[in-house]
């Protein structure tokens, strides 16, 4: 598929093309070796026993008739895992989330754990450990945990000095909404509510793990980040960093819910207590249950306008359910919520409630796509009611470079105006629509992060070069940086080899989350490359018998300069390499960076569906995406990230959810009723890649993962008020909820 | 637990008589091994039917079909002969789950798990489908409608086995259809499930059997539905009977797959639409 | 518990194994054959990943007991391609980046291979239908769709 250069700048040889990546192979014959499918000689089998309740107190745990169980070499409880945070309380809310404490908060919450030599004696073991609980009232909806008198999930959790379940509230934005609204021709308030989702990677949790007598450990594990998993359980157990090596496998999708441990400081600890090592997977209820799903709104958008379409008011308040524990959930929705727009006067409140479900990890974006449905849906409706085109409205409202964002920074060049204006010219606004079909657009922002990073290169002694990075592939990113290295040092691709370093050969790397893989890692690489490339330049004088400053770097060779050594033949890569046991050791370039500037990425969504008037049913018939990506280094795999997004959101706006029943307990654990898209539910997903490149990266490189997974509920939703009537303002739309809405309306 | 593969049905039925713990008769496994896996169940005898010959065929005979109960989704729906004459018994089988799971499933299997949603039962029941119940002592044929008693519960007595489904020769000028509603497009539960089997004489349906599933604890055979649309041509007025006996004849669950209001409206819906294939595919003309 | 013993053919080669009655094939090619590229995703027959096939026919291994392969012939991704000839399917899978991850990749496979064994020229929906046992959660399934598309239009050429 064909992308739009038309903002770039530079001139890439390599970069840019579509590379095989180095990890197909592996992955299309079944050799590649997920967090499941490592073994170790001795292992145990680790099952945890989970909480049947919402909320309760354990009374008693009486552990003694499963520690008797044939085959049993470790039975674990809270008893066993110390406080030992000293006073961190993200640390300390881990601790009690991987082992309840004195309290399940949770439906599935893990009270004890086993290891034992296969998974039947496990399970005979589980079966035998009684436990006593005294069951407290629970609340799972975000605005029942609000309202007075609703059981407290934190008791010593205060508000305004009073227990509360509001945990946390951030505002943003600035200007008078107040002033605005008296401005405005035209105001709508709405209240919109989204269920929580998870992230629904098909791979499970896994871990194996090992802890020697002298305190050293060994974690093989399916993660997004096993340098930040090093660091979590080496202060949950009391581990030296330095002695726990974290080797992460190849990932089965994460999408922010592996960037936080669930099972790995259990699966240590047992370890530990049986001097053995030990083998966790999650099954596929556990996952939902007891990992990171996100949180559930609800929310509530005023918007004022005037005839023209300018709007003089924005505001949103988007209440966040963080489960158990306090998060930033509020605060990361506050700050996208109005990004994409030049707004006077804007507001956006977060606010962070707790509840007892899950406790919430990050989902792609997380936090944006639910204050997105609210921000987009409404700005549709007004466009609707000024008769306004609703990509004509965006753009009359929309943010450029130098525009003042909703969250503080002022922007350099972006590209949310060239995103609109392709959704303006793109074919697919041409496509004939019939009866009971509808379109809709909608559009979103993504912060993108930076983060710590280093990167190791390596020059080989056949000029074959090693790459070693310290960001988890979760998608394919190998190929780009393999492409960027290649591109640095003006080699083929192929000569250059990417891997993921286990913890004890590199300093620090933050998790592969906010889109930053390809950026940070790939920034590292750049400034690693041109330092191996300044010792080769330097091997090359030696070589030659002249000074360093004679010698430039050109298309993979080191070039002699100047009148008086001008006409030197060049040495290539390979030669130096070959020389280098002579002219002064192996050849390396290393780079540690704090990663910054990432650059914001924005996206516009174009989605037609038809929707079945007698049943609420919803087909998605075409649907397209144009994001900016900065510099797509490899365009297949930027184009699998915008479709991977869309699809997640389309799912997420149709039927995903969690159903909780009167009891707290969730209902629908399992791939047959959490209803993610499958094969036949989804088209053809188009997608257009813009390049504004990032002033901020050498190559313009924006994160990609995530942005599209911003606008797809309110694109949805938008298509279906055109194609039926209805204006859905309950996420997921599932067909009662449409029908109903129908129903409603023809009521009305 | 263990585990047999007995050779003949003689072979099953006695395994199943003489076993003093829990016994299960695995056929294609989609339910029961999903419920083993989930601690639901806790066998103490496996039996395996899939190696009996006379499980695995599907016969023609005079009287309709014979179906073993050991035949899966996929084989059933590569036999042309039952495609042509009984297309929503097929089609109704061929909807649960997956290629995978249809590599597997059985007709049988789906009636003795007994779900309220079981995909093929309405079908069969709407097809006037007959199960052949083998015990120690004797055969009976049981009426399909009338081997599920309640959810998860059937009228088979301790040692009995279902070894065929029988299916009626299809008369001239008739058809069956079955329609479902899932909210994604595969892999779901039915939330509502509706089959409609019918013949004309002269242009008029004569006989029909309407059946529907998701919508009672058991798939019900409506007699009311049915009797709406005989001696009508499917006019407006008649597909309005049909569908308001349909969705008086529910007595569903709110559930996480569908409220109570929108299973009853929805089964009225699928009914006019079912019956428009079945009289489509009977050659019927409005 | 006494162990089921069985006597099995795996991708062409005999094997034999002794597992409990109540352990799924799943886990016996995993844990006893060695087999990881089948892989677990759910157990329970709703994602496909465990894809085999079971005397040449398309089942979930998690939803089959260890004791039924018994003088079958099962066939798993490993089986898949010749050497150092990657299936037609496999290749494009990897040229037309119809994966990221990965871990669904091995299911795909087998289950696309199945479609294609049965219907050398499927339409889209077809393949859309036919593969809807599988769930992948990065890809959206437009490529791999594609993939397909293009592995079916090469077997065919091949066949001529």
């Amino acid at each position: 598929m064909k992308h739009d250069q038309k903002y770039t700048g530079q001139e890439f040889k390599v970069v840019g093309t579509r590379v095989e990546r180095p990890d197909g192979v592996d992955k299309v014959t079944g050799r590649a070796r997920y967090g499941a499918d490592a073994n170790a000689p001795g292992q145990l089998v680790g099952l945890v026993l989970r909480s049947p309740h919402a909320h309760a107190r354990i009374v008693k745990i009486d552990t003694s008739k499963a520690e008797k169980v044939a085959g049993v070499k470790a039975v674990l409880t809270s008893a066993d895992l110390p406080d030992l945070t000293n006073g961190d309380a993200g640390n300390y809310a881990t601790l009690v989330n991987c082992m309840a404490r004195d309290r399940v908060l949770y439906d599935g919450h893990a009270v004890a754990a086993v290891a034992a030599i296969d998974k039947s004696s496990a399970k005979k073991a589980l079966k035998l450990i009684k436990i006593t609980y005294e069951k407290l009232p629970h609340v799972t909806d975000v605005d029942e945990a609000l309202k007075k008198g609703a059981p407290l999930v934190q008791p010593t959790n205060k508000q305004d000095g009073k227990p509360s379940n509001k945990s946390g509230h951030f505002e943003f934005g600035h200007g008078d909404i107040e002033a605005g609204l008296l401005e405005a021709d035209i105001v709508l308030e709405r209240s919109y509510k989204t269920e929580q989702t998870h992230q629904g990677y098909i791979e499970p949790h896994a871990c194996l793990a090992t802890v020697g007598p002298d305190g050293s450990g060994e974690l093989w594990v399916t993660t997004q980040g096993h340098f930040s998993f090093r660091i979590m359980c080496a202060a949950l157990l009391g581990m030296d960093v330095a002695k726990l090596k974290v080797t992460s496998s190849e990932i089965g999708g994460g999408f922010g819910g592996k960037t936080h441990v669930w099972i790995e400081p259990v699966a240590l600890a047992l370890a530990r207590k049986s001097n053995r090592p030990v083998k966790m997977v999650m099954s596929r209820e556990e996952v939902f249950k007891a990992s990171g799903p996100t949180c559930a709104t609800s929310m509530d958008v005023k918007i004022g306008a005037k005839k023209d379409g300018t709007i003089t008011a924005a505001f949103i308040e988007c209440r966040y359910s963080d489960g158990p524990f306090p998060g930033i959930w509020g605060m990361l929705g506050g700050m996208t919520a109005w990004a994409c727009y030049d707004l006077k006067n804007c507001k956006a409140v977060g606010v962070d409630v707790l509840v007892n479900r899950p406790k919430v990890a990050a989902y792609r974006a997380p936090s944006a796509p639910m204050m997105a449905f609210g921000v987009e849906s409404t700005i549709d409706q007004l466009a609707k009611e000024l008769d306004i085109d609703p990509v004509e409205f965006r753009l009359r409202n929309v943010a450029k470079e130098g525009t003042r964002s909703s969250y503080g920074p002022i922007y350099g060049p972006i590209g949310i105006e060239p995103t609109l204006e392709a959704v303006r010219d793109h074919p697919h606004m041409r496509a004939k629509l019939r009866k009971n079909q509808g379109r809709g657009m909608a559009s979103g922002f993504w912060f993108n992060i930076g983060g710590q990073t280093c990167s190791d290169l390596n020059v080989g002694v056949d000029g074959t070069v090693n790459l070693t990075v310290g960001t988890v592939d979760v998608g394919g990113a190998r190929a780009s940086l393999s492409l960027i290295a290649a591109e640095e040092l003006g080699i083929p691709y192929d000569q250059v080899k990417t891997n993921i370093g286990d913890t004890s050969s590199l300093g620090h790397n933050d998790t592969t989350e906010g889109s930053r893989g390809t950026f940070s890692s790939g920034m590292a690489t750049i400034f690693a490359a041109r330092e191996a490339i300044e010792v080769m330049k330097s091997r090359a004088a030696q070589m030659w018998g002249i000074p360093e400053d004679a010698v430039e770097w050109k298309d993979g060779e080191a070039r002699a300069v100047g009148a008086e050594h001008g006409n030197l033949p060049a040495l290539s890569l390979k030669e130096i390499a070959a020389e280098a046991g002579a002219t002064g050791g192996p050849i390396a370039g290393h780079h540690e960076v704090t990663a910054d500037g990432s650059g914001v990425s924005f996206a516009s969504h174009i989605c037609d569906v038809e929707v079945d008037p007698e049943t609420g049913k919803t087909t998605v018939l075409r649907y397209t995406v144009v994001q900016d990506a900065g510099k797509a280094i490899h365009p297949d795999y930027v184009e699998g990230q915008f479709q991977g997004a869309a699809a997640q959101g389309i799912g997420w706006a149709l039927n995903e959810e969690y159903v909780y029943g009167e009891d707290g307990c969730l209902q629908n654990a399992g791939f047959l009723d959490y209803r993610v898209p499958v094969c036949s539910d989804l088209p053809f997903i188009d997608t257009k890649i813009l390049e504004i490149p990032n002033p901020n990266h050498p190559y313009g490189i924006r994160g990609v993962g995530e942005c599209s997974i911003v606008p797809p509920l309110a694109a949805i939703g938008n298509a279906v008020s055109n194609a039926v009537g209805v204006r859905l303002n309950h996420v997921p739309m599932s067909p009662p909820r449409i029908l109903k809405a129908l129903d409603d309306e023809a009521g009305a | 637990m263990r585990y047999e593969s007995p050779k003949t049905t003689k072979e099953a039925v006695t395994l199943l008589s003489k076993e003093k713990g829990k016994a299960f008769v695995l056929a294609g496994g989609t339910d029961l091994l999903v419920r083993l896996r989930m601690d639901m169940i806790d066998p103490d005898l496996m039996i395996d039917i899939k190696r009996i010959p006379a499980m695995n065929e599907i016969k023609k005979t005079a009287t309709g079909f014979k179906i073993g109960a050991a035949v899966s989704g996929r084989q059933l729906g590569a036999s042309k002969a039952l495609v042509k004459a009984w297309p929503g018994v097929v089609e109704a089988t061929n909807l649960i789950g997956s290629d995978q799971i249809q590599g597997r499933c059985t007709m049988v299997g789906n009636l003795c798990n007994a779900s309220p949603a079981a995909d093929s039962v309405p079908a069969m029941i709407a097809a006037g489908a007959k199960a052949v119940v083998v015990g120690k002592a004797k055969r009976r044929i049981v009426a399909v409608e009338n081997v599920v008693t309640g959810p998860g519960q059937t009228s088979l007595a301790k040692g009995e086995i279902i070894e065929a489904i029988t299916l009626p020769k299809r008369p001239a000028k008739s058809g069956d259809a079955y329609l479902r509603f899932i909210p994604r497009t595969e892999m779901d539960i039915a939330v509502v499930g509706v089959a409609v089997s019918l013949t004309c004489k002269r242009g008029v349906i004569d006989s029909a059997r309407v059946s529907l599933g998701a919508v009672a604890p058991t798939p019900l055979l409506v007699k009311e539905a049915a009797a709406a649309i005989i001696g009508t041509k499917l006019d407006k007025e008649a597909l309005e009977n049909l569908a308001a006996a349909c969705s008086a004849a529910c007595n569903p669950i709110d559930d996480k797959r569908g409220t109570v209001e929108y299973r009853v409206r929805v089964a009225g819906v699928l009914a006019k639409r079912a019956a428009n294939i079945a009289f489509e595919r009977a050659g019927g003309k409005k | 518990m006494t162990g089921v013993h069985v006597s099995t053919s795996i991708n062409g080669d005999p094997v034999e194994y002794v597992c409990p009655a109540d352990e799924s094939l799943l886990d016996v090619l995993r844990d006893r054959v060695g087999l990881t590229g089948v892989k677990e995703g759910c157990g329970t027959g709703d994602c496909g990943a465990c894809s085999i096939t079971l005397d040449g026919t398309l089942v979930c291994a998690c939803l089959v007991l260890g004791a039924e392969a018994e003088g079958r012939k099962v066939t798993t991704i490993e089986g898949m391609g010749d050497g150092e000839n990657l299936h037609p399917l496999q290749r494009r899978f990897i040229d037309n980046a119809a994966l990221q991850c990965g871990i669904c990749t091995p299911g795909f496979l087998i289950a696309a291979k199945s479609l294609l064994d049965d219907n050398p020229d499927p339409t889209v929906e077809e393949i859309r239908y036919a593969l809807a046992g599988n769930l992948c959660r990065c890809t959206g399934y437009d490529k791999i769709v594609r993939a397909v598309q293009a592995a079916a239009k090469d077997l065919r050429r091949q066949k001529k």
